[in-house]
């Protein structure tokens, strides 16, 4: 429900208040051309918001305002979000709106509308995303569709038939999506490559984050811990990318598969990289009054964020080195250190981004030069990375991931701070093409 | 599961071809809508004691037309025998006699119900044979009956009044379609106390229920049915059957919690999730089932195990936490899921009907427990249902199963759900540790 009118005129006080996380609901996440080939992304959203109205009892409610996004997207999912809405068994009366910034477009669903609530515009909403590689919009070439353009201005039968006289047979292919940037071409793994190879990552270093990550998430699976995180989507109940049983041995046998020409050895595989991957999520989030008046839960609250971009064009940095600039500088705000945090969730989207991440955080001259700081920020504690898996382990579609990173951190917050009686923080990291990082704080209390 | 023989056998040539083929003829059940007469015709009130009188001034104030005595050539909705004050097999000739004149006056889904005594072991040997004998007598007659029309009994307990509030719930109940798959059976009201609704229509106004398995099937009947009936529903199934359990939850408002009820901390957490969200719970439905048949030579322990800890285990373990929880309110009803296969057992299903069976015994010995606490606990067993579980029997046992009840066919969910939303009633609360059979008079099971 949004905050009602003021019958009486007078300005709500421009007082910050929280804004708290409720609770989530993700489907399980597919690989590519997998249980979800025949779900567009408008299906995958609905479903998502449907076991979220469904765990928490929302039905025909206004909520303030849902906000999500694809990353692969439709030109005829102009208003995917609010699309989703109306099929879902929310009220037809809540607003919705689309966003996108790469693969941080979950996160960022969450930050703007965390804001939002804390400015009291809003007293309650859902942030989500979605993602196809299966369904994913493929784009007609340019030669074709310069054709097609004409065509459509054209006049007369003879300017027409002139037009499409100008058809090459190459232009009848289609271009395929695929995650390329445009500036430089070359493909997010080859991006990541290079600076694995830059931050001399072992092949060993990046298979045993995978090994965590698989095991890690069987076993979150195994106590239940996503029975309330989590409703099945077309016979699927668990992640298909999940190799439970997984050894360092078999991912050792894997062929790399990106950084083949740079020289040094390529050490990344389809074992420590994330597979396409098809898959919605969704985050409640409100005021604590809203949460109380509504006899709702409240795992904890949207503390703060921070966004950076690098020059990867120029080469001054690498593409998906983002997260380690904005991370100091969310510290730095809030007059944190490592040592503050209970949890990390570093989003993983090649088991290398996250090893080069914490390199440098590691790293005297990283910090120096490129932070400016004196001292290095220091070595995170591994016991506390990722302990449910990350996206090595679930797969990774784009818009999806930042939704399943708060759901599942806003728990493990929840549960420490219960069991121990002491306030939890934890720390989310995403990185994003386009030289992006968007980065988080949740705490619970 | 459609019965296209049912559908079949009331229309057009098919229905006089069967007729004359001597084959079996379904009819089309008289069930519940809101809002609907108690009966399709005038009650005709038999029985010459106080209790008689009393009951047909109260069936006065349910809109009913009440005849005293035959009215030849009426049609009748119902007819109620008030036999409370037997006291020799003689007695019992006039009131059968006189019913048995007006049968063929009977509307279709037309309903018998005799109000009468338990013959216990310590009374008088006439009396008991007297009381014993309604016993027989019903269960007969409800064999004879055709056209959709029931005949069930209310056993009145020690110092219950035939006109007591609980014995009014439970004769509204039979009287109406909420009873339409229910047929030869009795039930016995212990208590006079209950508390009738303000409004029949909504028994449950107010009440927050949580249904087990109520993904699908007869769960999601129940769930449906509550909520129709008034109650804000919890609405439980393990995570894999989510999908299905968010729609049930979407249709009828209510909030889905995925979980395996076999959990140690099951109970712990259904009353968490109803302590937070609800602030407190009403009804217990234990729902979720299952069955791994095999004949016992064939049975391995995994198969055993699993049947008796999800039927079984769970519920006691369930009912223990939520009973210490403090979050069950004021007059808690819990209603556990039975089987016929649990009374009459069931070839190739020692486990299952170990598991039924054992209901029966739990609900029979909480029963002081829930009343302490000012409720109840009552199982309802059903029969052969039409869901899923009963689509993947073999075509020939399946049609024979449907037939084999005087009803002459399988019931639906709604069918279970009614006797359930019944029980979970505060109209239902002199009803306790009683198991109420929802099976058309299956021949199974007797
Ligand atoms: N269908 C019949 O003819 C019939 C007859 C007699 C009794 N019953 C009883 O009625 C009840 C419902 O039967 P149905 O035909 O609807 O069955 P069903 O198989 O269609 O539905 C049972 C539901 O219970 C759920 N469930 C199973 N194990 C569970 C667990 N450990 N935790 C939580 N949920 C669990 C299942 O996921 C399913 O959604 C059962 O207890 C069954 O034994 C059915």
């Amino acid at each position: 429900m949004a905050a009602s009118p003021d019958a009486t005129g007078t300005r709500p006080a421009n007082v910050l208040r929280k804004a708290v996380v409720i609770g989530g609901n993700r489907i399980p996440f597919a690989r590519a051309n997998g249980a979800y080939t025949q779900a567009s992304n408008q299906d995958m959203l609905t479903a998502a918001l449907d076991g979220l109205v469904a765990r928490f009892g929302l039905q025909d409610e206004r909520i303030g305002e849902v906000a999500a996004g694809a990353v692969l997207k439709h030109s005829r999912d102009f208003n995917l979000t609010r699309e989703a809405v109306i099929g879902s068994a929310l009220s037809p009366e809540t607003p919705a709106y689309d966003l996108q910034q790469a693969c941080a477009t979950g996160l960022e669903t969450v930050v703007g509308l965390a804001n939002k609530i804390k400015l009291g515009q809003i007293d309650s909403a859902i942030a989500g995303g979605v993602d196809s590689a299966s369904d994913a919009p493929i784009a007609v070439s340019e030669g074709l569709r310069a054709v097609l353009l004409e065509l459509h201005r054209a006049k007369t039968v003879q300017q027409k038939l002139t037009t499409l006289a100008k058809l090459r047979p190459k232009d009848l292919a289609p271009n395929a999506p695929d995650t390329a940037e445009p500036r430089t071409g070359l493909s997010m793994g080859e991006h990541q490559a290079l600076t694995t190879a830059a931050w001399n990552v072992t092949r060993e270093a990046q298979d045993e984050l995978s090994l965590a990550s698989h095991r890690n998430l069987a076993a979150a699976y195994e106590r239940g811990f996503f029975d309330d995180l989590m409703t099945p989507y077309r016979g699927l109940a668990k992640d298909s990318n999940l190799r439970a049983d997984t050894t360092l041995e078999k991912l050792a046998k894997l062929q790399p598969v990106f950084g083949k020409n740079l020289g040094a050895e390529a050490t990344m595989t389809a074992g420590n990289s994330t597979p396409l991957t098809d898959g919605a999520s969704a985050v409640l989030i409100g005021s604590e009054e809203y949460a109380r008046s509504n006899d709702l839960p409240v795992l904890a609250e949207v503390v703060d964020s921070e966004a950076a971009a690098v020059d990867f064009v120029h080469g001054k940095e690498g593409l998906l080195m983002a997260p380690a600039y904005a991370v100091p500088r969310l510290l730095a705000r809030q007059g944190l250190t490592f040592a503050d945090f209970d949890f990390f969730e570093i989003h993983e989207a090649f088991a290398g981004t996250v090893l080069c991440h914490m390199a440098a955080w590691e790293s005297e001259e990283f910090c120096r030069n490129k932070l400016g700081l004196q001292k290095p920020l220091g070595a995170i504690d591994r016991t506390r990375l990722n302990v449910n898996g990350s996206s090595l382990a679930t797969g990774h579609p784009f818009a999806a991931t930042g939704g399943r990173l708060v759901a599942t951190l806003a728990k493990m917050l929840r549960e420490k701070t219960d069991a121990e009686s002491r306030p939890t923080r934890g720390l989310i990291s995403v990185c994003a093409a386009g030289g992006m990082g968007v980065v988080a704080i949740l705490e619970a209390n | 599961m459609a019965d296209r023989y049912l559908d079949l056998v009331n229309a057009g040539p098919v229905k006089s071809l069967a007729k004359k083929l001597g084959l079996p003829q379904p009819a089309v059940l008289r069930r519940y809508r809101p809002g609907a007469p108690v009966l399709p015709g005038p009650v005709l009130v038999l029985g010459s004691g106080s209790g008689a009188d009393v009951l047909a001034k109260e069936l006065l104030g349910w809109d009913l037309d009440v005849r005293r005595h035959v009215a030849p050539k009426e049609r009748l909705g119902g007819i109620v025998l008030v036999l409370d004050e037997l006291a020799a097999p003689e007695e019992l000739a006039d009131p059968m006699l006189t019913a048995g004149s007006s049968l063929r006056d009977l509307a279709p889904g037309g309903r018998i119900v005799t109000i009468s005594r338990p013959a216990t072991g310590t009374g008088q040997p006439a009396q008991a044979a007297a009381r014993q004998a309604v016993d027989g007598a019903l269960r007969s007659l409800a064999h004879e009956l055709r056209g959709g029309a029931t005949g069930n009994g209310i056993v009145l307990g020690e110092g219950v009044d035939a006109g007591a509030p609980a014995v009014l719930g439970a004769l509204r109940f039979l009287l109406s379609g909420r009873s339409a798959y229910v047929n030869g059976q009795f039930l016995l009201v212990g208590s006079g106390v209950a508390s009738l609704p303000a409004n029949p229509d909504r028994p449950l106004a107010g009440k927050v229920a949580v249904v087990t398995g109520a993904a699908r099937g007869i769960g999601a009947a129940i769930a449906e049915t509550l909520h129709r009936d008034g109650a804000r529903i919890i609405a439980v199934d393990v995570p894999a059957a989510g999908e299905q359990l968010a729609q049930v939850a979407n249709r009828i408002g209510a909030t889905a919690l995925q979980l395996d009820i076999t959990a140690a901390d099951a109970g712990a957490k259904i009353a968490a999730h109803a302590a937070e969200r609800n602030h407190g719970l009403d009804i217990v439905v234990h729902n979720a089932g299952i069955t791994r048949d095999k004949l016992l030579a064939n049975m391995d322990q995994a198969k055993w195990d699993s049947v008796i800890a999800v039927n079984l285990a769970s519920q006691l373990r369930m009912n223990e936490q939520l009973l210490a929880s403090g979050v069950l309110r004021e007059a808690p009803r819990v209603v556990s899921l039975a089987s016929t296969s649990g009374i009459a057992g069931n070839r190739g299903q020692t486990n299952y009907a170990a598991s039924k069976a054992g209901i029966i015994g739990m609900v029979r010995a909480s029963a002081a427990a829930f009343a302490d606490a000012g409720g109840s606990i009552n199982a309802v067993a059903p029969g052969f249902i039409e869901t899923a579980m009963t689509a993947r029997m073999p075509f020939v046992t399946r049609e024979v199963a449907r037939r084999l009840s005087s009803l002459q066919q399988g019931g639906r969910p709604l069918d279970v759900a009614e006797a359930v939303s019944f029980l979970a009633s505060d109209a239902a609360g002199g009803i306790n540790g009683q198991t109420l059979r929802v099976c058309g008079q299956s021949m199974v099971g007797a």
